[in-house]
């Protein structure tokens, strides 16, 4: 009950005025358009990088609204209000997370094939990207939650959040990198796309924990 | 070290008045109260009808904390806030609603927040005391941004809480409008 009072919040917030989601795809659109530009237009040497790279800039895009993620609920004091909630401050931090999932994660999953695809990567790449982009936005969203609490409270946020959270976005860019490369490839994909599940499961599972003790610890 | 040495209880029906200098620590208090900040040392007893309540528990059903961050979003309207404060506590939209009149900022429900005056703020996050039933409010300068005829309607409201055995523990340096002990922290 409580979760879902949380959610609708979470969601009303990330679509609202600011319009986040839609400033995500927009950044990511604008990235992957970037890249023929800088490395020249040939379809042959795109079509090489093209898978890559928008995963890439798919892990990129995810960074974006992170900042706002805790630091907007910490500075106008809603934080407080939501740990002296009835729902523990972990499961507070994994709705939230969940929330940026659908609200950024999921439009982002909808845009990968089609920036793949624009790139020059083979349609029969298209649904694996989706899935990939889909489960590996899982992950980004729970160990990003995580550089974004751990950032609360410090000057120049956005940036600390970015420098703490590119690490952690490392496994699951190489994990669907590295399924979708296997299927271009034509060898098997699929423990790819397991490794980058667990990643994000694990992530799911731990990050709440550390959120929470980052998010008392800002408070405090 | 903000203070040390410091004990006292609040029973129900009661309210509290604690005082001292800017500084002082009453704010951190109040927050350490909420269990947002560990004291160095010391602890905090809630005790209910059957005995010491556990502190999670106590804290996460028994109070509210209204600060001087009033925790509203500015770009959503003061109903979207109002119901969201209102049931994360325990409450209902319907509460929230009648609290709107209570609190006399019906007329204001649609308007987001940002066009709201201080005052008006105030009385929409000290809305959320009505709305949803806990008996301790921790209030921190709740009087400072309302004028005088909405200072004696909270005293109202202030009241009928205590008279139901809610309790009140209020940082203050104006005095409250209503009968209550004061504590004073030294620097």
């Amino acid at each position: 009950m409580s979760a879902w009072v949380l959610l609708r919040r979470e969601l009303a917030l990330a679509w609202g005025r600011g319009g986040g989601p839609l400033l995500a795809c927009a950044f990511y659109a604008g990235m992957t358009t970037l890249l023929p530009l800088a490395s020249g237009p040939s379809p042959a040497r795109l079509a090489v990088v093209a898978a890559g790279s928008a995963w890439a800039a798919l892990a990129l895009s995810s960074l974006l609204p992170l900042e706002r993620l805790f630091e907007r609920d910490f500075e106008d004091g809603a934080l407080d209000l939501l740990v002296l909630g009835a729902l523990p401050l972990e499961l507070v931090c994994a709705v939230k997370c969940f929330a940026q999932w659908l609200a950024t994660g999921a439009p982002l999953a909808i845009l990968a094939p089609v920036v793949s695809s624009a790139l020059g990567a083979p349609l029969s790449l298209a649904p694996l990207t989706f899935v990939c982009a889909l489960i590996g936005g899982l992950g980004f969203a729970f160990t990003g939650g995580l550089g974004a609490s751990l950032a609360l409270g410090s000057r120049r946020g956005g940036l600390l959040v970015a420098v703490i959270v590119l690490p952690l976005f490392a496994p699951p860019v190489i994990f669907g990198g590295g399924a979708v490369a296997a299927l271009a490839g034509g060898l098997g994909w699929t423990s790819g796309l397991m490794f980058l599940a667990a990643y994000s499961l694990a992530a799911v599972a731990l990050a709440p924990f550390a959120m929470a003790a980052a998010c008392r610890n800002a408070l405090s | 070290m903000l203070f040390e040495g410091l004990g006292f209880g609040l029973s129900a029906g009661e309210a509290v008045a604690l005082t001292g200098p800017n500084g002082s620590g009453k704010t951190s208090l109040l927050r350490a109260i909420a269990g947002l900040v560990r004291p160095a040392a010391g602890r905090v007893r809630f005790a209910g009808p059957a005995g010491d309540l556990e502190p999670e528990t106590a804290r996460s059903s028994g109070l509210h904390l209204v600060g001087h961050l009033d925790g509203l979003k500015t770009s959503r309207t003061a109903w979207e806030e109002l119901s969201f404060q209102a049931r994360w506590t325990g409450g209902s939209d319907a509460s929230a609603r009648q609290a709107l009149e209570t609190m006399q900022i019906a007329r204001l429900a649609d308007l987001e927040v940002r066009m709201l005056s201080a005052g008006q703020r105030r009385r929409l996050a000290l809305a959320r005391l009505v709305a949803s039933p806990r008996p301790l409010w921790l209030l921190d300068e709740p009087l400072a941004p309302l004028d005088s005829t909405q200072r004696a309607r909270f005293g109202e409201l202030m009241s009928a809480h205590l008279k139901t055995g809610g309790l009140v523990l209020a940082a203050v340096h104006d005095p409250l409008p209503i009968p209550a002990r004061a504590v004073e922290l030294q620097p």
